[in-house]
């Protein structure tokens, strides 16, 4: 339990090639953090960067009160659970929880009872005896999960855990990983690149792009006022819609479209990148004020919604239907209501307020 | 319709079956025979040798290799095994087993304990030319002892370690298939364990003991067999190295027994030779039968 904080952390690696571009967070203690972003955006590396496995090229690294830059892995009072468990193949799910405190030189009987506990919370009573290689995906992840809990670390580090489980253990860890951390209040670190994982179980994202930090946000606040292009395409499934778009009184001006309206207050003629999401447009028969005609191509049916594709003017939009809503036949139009419009700047890909 | 249909299949199938496992047992047969063939072909001249070892040497003399069984079984034996022999009288089977004994486990774990640690500190450890030492190393491989025999002969006579075991265990150890072997498999060790290792605070030597090594065991096994029969089977540095009679091993021996049998009686006692041949070829035979499923299993599966 702990606070952590991120100052400036540069990575650059002896080839010239930049990871991490001046990462700053403040983690609260007991929070969630996730770090979520494509492949290669620097996510690992800065988990790695704290978990003591990368060096620190430049910026400060603080645990607790305490500098850790230099300080090897083990010293950093840190935990982490790793992508493909990474036991011990040979030692049994108890030796493998209690290696660790073996080392620290802690007493056979401390051991045995932090193990047990750790057992007992994660359902592992019963295969403390077993070697990983007789154990199922789920259960080899508690384990690793296990061999973190014992060592009740100021921080837990959690490199993309579950991208090795099938869809449906996958969504039962994850609450089970919450849970747990919530219970034991631990400040954690997760990385993935699922952005349902990071949605659903963190306190505040961190979405990176490039070895850059775009947002640090609640999920409420990434999802709806993401605060660059990159964040808005990258979060949500279906992405959010995209124009591209000049600022005209009363509305952006579309090429092929015409006028959304919009009640900015921009300097006329910038030239803007506009977002809607696809759930945040409804569809109608009738033509108003601020509805825009629409070309109906084809649906893909969800269940639970249906996703109708087709375009406005010739741009590709996608539109998210709630599964009561029918696609209406005829002359169909987009309603788009000017506060569902996300404005980002062109060139930054910055948003405007 | 479908229901029927359904029922009428399994029987089909059991015809299919039947017909099939058929031609799969005529082929075993075919496969079993030239196997048998061949397995007769290459005992017959051990059996041979453990036939004729049962001969007196009158016997041997006048009718050369003998097929069948005789009463000398036992004193031949008893006589390749006690019976001093050389010039000198300082060396029976029984030293010479020892000494073959010694030259075959030195050999192969100073080989695997070398090996592994030149393989660990090739993989786990960045220093400058590690990949350039290896394949320093990996060249030896074709490099056999034979075409360093005199520097090395030369290294150890200045050393003073002629007629001793150091002398004649420690120059063969160094090994590249070994280190080859371990490179390979260390390699194959997925990267998190020694990062898991690394923050349950386990350093580079808690590592290479507590989790390498026992991963590697059914590899160590595997290396283990392979390198005491080949050390146990080193001929040619023995007989450089070891001057004294009473450091040769069995391999080496064998002639210089028969030969010195030949020189201390009337009739050549080659019967007493092939005692000790037999004797020389068990524990080679006995290591590879004990061993064989751990042999097949480190080469083929590891257990990670």
């Amino acid at each position: 339990m702990a606070i952590v904080s991120l100052k400036a952390l540069q990575k650059i690696y002896p080839n010239g090639f930049q990871a991490v571009h001046g990462a700053d967070i403040e983690i609260a203690d007991g929070e969630f953090i996730v770090l979520v972003g494509p492949s290669g955006c620097g996510k690992s590396t800065l988990l790695r960067m704290i978990a003591g496995l990368e060096e620190i090229t430049s910026g400060d690294l603080i645990i607790g009160d305490k500098q850790v830059n230099d300080l090897d892995p083990a010293d950093r009072d840190i935990a982490m659970v790793f992508q493909n468990y990474a036991l011990y193949p040979h030692m049994t799910v108890y030796n493998n929880m209690a290696y660790g405190l073996r080392n620290r030189k802690n007493s056979k009987e401390s051991i045995e009872k932090s193990v047990r506990e750790a057992a007992r919370l994660l359902n592992l009573e019963e295969h403390l005896d077993r070697r990983p290689s007789q154990l199922s995906g789920g259960q080899r992840q508690r384990v690793a999960m296990g061999r973190a809990i014992v060592r009740e670390p100021a921080l837990f580090l959690f490199d993309e855990p579950l991208s090795n489980l099938d869809a449906k253990l996958r969504n039962q860890m994850r609450i089970e990983i919450r849970k747990l951390q919530r219970q034991l209040g631990t400040t954690s670190v997760y990385v993935t690149h699922d952005q349902v994982e990071a949605m659903t179980m963190a306190d505040r994202i961190v979405v990176l792009n490039g070895g850059n930090i775009e947002q640090i946000g609640t999920p409420d606040e990434i999802y709806h006022r993401p605060a660059s292009v990159f964040v808005a395409t990258f979060m949500g499934a279906p992405a959010m819609n995209l124009m591209e778009g000049k600022v005209a009184t009363g509305g952006i001006e579309i090429d092929g479209i015409g006028l959304l309206k919009s009640d900015h207050k921009l300097d006329a003629s910038s030239n803007v990148s506009v977002g809607v999401r696809p759930e945040k447009v409804k569809l109608t028969t009738k033509a108003n004020g601020i509805t825009q005609p629409f070309v109906h191509d084809f649906t893909e049916e969800l269940g639970a919604a249906r996703l109708v594709h087709g375009r406005l003017g010739d741009k590709p939009f996608v539109i998210n239907l709630h599964q009561e809503d029918e696609v209406p036949t005829g002359d169909l139009y987009a309603t788009i209501s000017p506060d569902m419009l996300h404005l980002f700047d062109t060139a930054t890909g910055k948003r405007l307020s | 319709m479908t229901v029927t249909d359904t029922f009428s299949t399994p029987p089909a199938v059991t015809a299919v079956k039947v017909k099939k496992r058929f031609r799969v047992k005529r082929e075993t047969l075919i496969d079993h025979l030239i196997l048998v063939l061949g397995a007769l072909f290459m005992l017959f001249p051990v059996v041979l040798t453990f036939m004729t070892s049962s001969y007196d040497n009158l016997a041997f003399a006048k009718s050369g290799l003998q097929f069948g069984w005789s009463d000398q079984f036992f004193e031949n034996y008893e006589r390749a095994m006690f019976e001093t022999s050389g010039f000198t009288g300082a060396i029976d089977g029984v030293s010479m087993l020892t000494n073959s004994l010694i030259l075959g486990f030195g050999f192969a774990i100073g080989k695997i304990v070398i090996s592994m640690m030149a393989a660990y500190a090739i993989v786990y450890f960045r220093f400058r030319f590690a990949t350039l030492s290896f394949w320093i190393i990996f060249t030896t491989l074709l490099l056999p002892l034979e075409v360093r025999i005199l520097p090395s002969y030369e290294v150890v006579q200045g050393l003073g370690l002629g007629n001793t075991y150091t002398g004649l265990i420690v120059p063969l150890i160094a090994s590249a298939t070994g280190t080859f072997f371990f490179r390979q498999f260390f390699r194959s060790v997925p990267e998190e364990l020694v990062e898991a290792a690394r923050i349950d605070g386990a350093g580079p030597v808690k590592f290479f003991i507590d989790i390498l090594v026992p991963l590697s065991k059914t590899m160590i096994a595997a290396l283990f067999i392979i390198m005491f029969v080949y050390g146990w089977n080193q001929y040619l540095w023995p007989t450089l190295i070891t001057t004294d009679e009473g450091m040769f091993t069995l391999v080496r021996g064998i002639k210089n027994i028969i030969q010195s049998f030949t020189d201390s009686s009337s009739v050549p006692e080659f019967t007493v030779g092939f005692a000790l041949t037999t004797i020389t070829m068990l524990p080679p035979v006995l290591i590879v039968i004990f061993f064989q499923s751990w042999f097949v299993k480190g080469l083929t599966e590891s257990d990670k």
